[in-house]
């Protein structure tokens, strides 16, 4: 059974974003990495790129296949993660610490979009 | 496939001073160079390996058999058609009438050569149901983007420049929406229902007109026949859009159902699955692109054309039509693969041509029927000449379809293709093709029952397979983070 944390957003595309203050960080959740398997790289945004709700903002990679990420929220991207970039693989020892972007929230009202612990686990049926 | 691995290079066989042949002596020695620049002359000898022709012999007959090819044994690689390949598809393309032409000589002096380009482009529109082919395109993506380019190239004649989305299913191959986004085309998708063919209802509320066309393959990457076709088509013919055939999955419809027929208005054909040339590390591949009535102006440079000069004579020449989208590849394409593919058209002949399809659909429904009691068969029915099991069916055991398809190679058979498509969690593929005899099928079936017992009554030897191959399980995710793929790499991590 796949892990998934109380207080963050969650969207049907199995990306999280866990709010602090103005800022999301949003990564995949620990549902996305089991089933996508051995991450093997992830493609990554630029710092100060912009971001829109429900659009594509990366991928990621596994030895099975390669799925693209949608964007639970819109904002500016201030910093992304650059451990992946050595080390993919830290997604499947914790996807929920290691984080992809963190994004200057435009528009706080789009989390109520979002499906919070309880409706995400629902939905993968868990 | 041997047991043992044989893994050196021709160069760790070297030894200096070693040789083959006594080569006459050099009467150029002598010979000034000083005409070129300093910087292009070579300073040392290459370092080629000194080597006699036994070693040269053994090295390449044993490195040829670490591998598993549709010669040594079956192949139910899903999607991929792995059929035999005729012996008298090479003893053609060798043919040295044909073998040792050169792309420029002139027309009249390989009218043989540009007649089985004809012919072959006319037997292929003549299965395809279409207008005519291009044989230009060097493999099956390549012609994606061909036709994917006459799609363009149709909308843009007609001054309509706001068709700039191609709609792909859900179940589609990668290359499909790989193509359109080369062709500077955004990708829509469009979901599939619960039985893996296309919903209907939400294509409809897709089509605008900023729709170039939509791309699909028939029968769909889960071997199931799209029975909503004809409306399909019909739906995106009304909004102005073109229907793309991906012909991955023509091989159940040779002889029996033509995209043409079905309101396909381009499509390609993969030479190297459904007319049996070498494939994968064999190849080259070729991607004939065909096209219905009225888009033939737009496929790519050069034709090939047949003129009659009376009633018995006729040449054939190399033309380049005025509103062709332009050339896609050198020449004419892969001509030996041609030969090969026109041999295997002609070999077959009108009559047996048509068993095909039936043949590898029969196969492929006599494995099915007989493992889903114990693998996982998510869509029931009759498939065409695939199918996909989502794993095994008791999943308590913990085995995996990726350690299953690993203990298919210690019983010799090659893998089915595994996680693909997309649609379940543990996709595992297989296509046996018409080409195997019942007597495979019952091993192959047999070994299958076998290893689903193995992971009742074994699992951890079923998850840590293979066991009598010349390599074990290999570290895919290593070997995708970090690849090794010169020697000067290997032998710095050895030292």
């Amino acid at each position: 059974m796949s892990k998934i944390i109380e207080g963050l957003f969650y969207s049907e595309s199995h990306e999280y974003v866990r709010v602090e203050g103005d800022f999301g960080y949003v990564g995949i959740t620990d549902h996305a990495q089991h089933e996508l398997g051995n991450v093997v790289y992830v493609d990554m945004p630029e710092v100060d790129d912009e971001v829109v709700a429900g659009e594509e903002f990366g991928a990621v990679e596994s030895t099975k296949a390669a799925s693209d990420l949608f964007s639970p929220v819109s904002g500016t991207v201030v910093e992304v993660n650059e451990a992946l970039e050595d080390e993919p693989g830290l997604i499947n020892k914790d996807a929920f610490e290691n984080w992809i972007m963190k994004v200057e929230l435009s528009d706080k009202g789009e989390l109520d979009n979002l499906m919070d612990a309880n409706g995400y686990k629902a939905m993968i049926g868990e | 496939m041997n047991n043992v691995y044989y893994g050196k290079l021709i160069f760790e066989l070297s030894r200096e001073g070693r040789h083959g042949y006594s080569l006459p002596k050099n009467e150029m020695s002598d010979y000034r160079m000083d005409f070129l620049p300093s910087a292009l002359l070579r300073s040392e000898a290459p370092a080629l390996p000194e080597v006699d022709e036994m070693t040269v012999v053994r090295h390449y007959t044993n490195m040829s058999n670490n591998n598993f090819g549709v010669d040594t044994g079956f192949y139910p690689l899903g999607s991929c058609t792995m059929k035999y390949n005729p012996k008298i598809n090479e003893d053609m393309a060798a043919h040295p009438s044909f073998c040792n032409l050169h792309p420029l000589q002139d027309v009249n002096t390989v009218q043989g050569a540009l007649e089985v380009y004809y012919k072959l482009q006319e037997s292929l529109a003549e299965l395809a149901g279409m207008k005519e082919f291009t044989l230009n395109p060097f493999a099956g993506a390549h012609g994606e983007l061909t036709g994917l380019m006459v799609m363009r190239s149709y909308h843009m004649s007609r001054g309509d420049e706001k068709r700039t989305k191609v709609i792909v299913p859900d179940s589609a191959h990668g290359t499909n929406p790989a193509s359109a986004a080369v062709c500077g085309l955004d990708v829509v998708v469009v979901k599939s229902r619960p039985d893996g063919t296309v919903d209907v209802d939400d294509l409809r509320p897709l089509l605008d007109d900023t729709i170039a066309g939509m791309m699909m393959t028939n029968p769909n990457t889960l071997g199931i026949f799209e029975h909503s076709i004809a409306e399909i088509a019909k739906l995106v013919h009304e909004c102005g859009g073109l229907m793309y055939y991906d012909g991955a999955n023509l091989n159940p419809m040779l002889g029996k159902v033509r995209p043409g027929d079905i309101g396909f208005d381009i499509m390609h054909i993969n030479l190297h699955k459904t007319f049996s040339t070498p494939h994968g590390g064999g190849g080259p591949g070729s991607g004939p692109v065909g096209v219905r009535a009225g888009l033939e102006q737009f496929l790519p440079n050069p034709h090939v054309v047949r003129k009659d000069l009376d009633e018995d004579t006729y040449r054939y020449d190399v033309e380049f039509g005025d509103n062709s989208l332009g050339s896609i590849s050198g020449f004419l394409g892969n001509f030996a693969v041609m030969m090969r593919a026109y041999t295997y058209i002609l070999t077959l002949g009108h009559e047996n041509v048509k068993n095909v399809g039936p043949l590898a659909t029969l196969n492929a429904n006599y494995i099915k029927e007989s493992l889903k009691d114990v693998y996982e068969l998510p869509i029931g029915g009759v498939c065409k000449h695939e199918f996909v099991f989502d794993g095994l069916k008791d999943k308590s055991t913990g085995v995996t379809t990726l350690d299953v398809a690993k203990r298919l190679l210690d019983y010799g058979f090659h893998a089915p293709t595994i996680y693909f498509p997309l649609l379940f969690h543990e996709a595992l593929m297989v296509e046996p093709c018409e080409t195997e005899s019942k007597e495979t099928l019952d091993a192959f079936i047999a070994v299958m029952r076998k290893i689903a017992e193995e992971a009742k009554t074994d699992p951890e030897m079923v998850k840590s397979a293979p066991h009598h191959t010349p390599v074990r399980r290999l570290d895919d995710t290593l070997a995708a983070l970090k690849p090794v793929v010169t020697y000067a790499e290997l032998s710095s991590m050895e030292n």
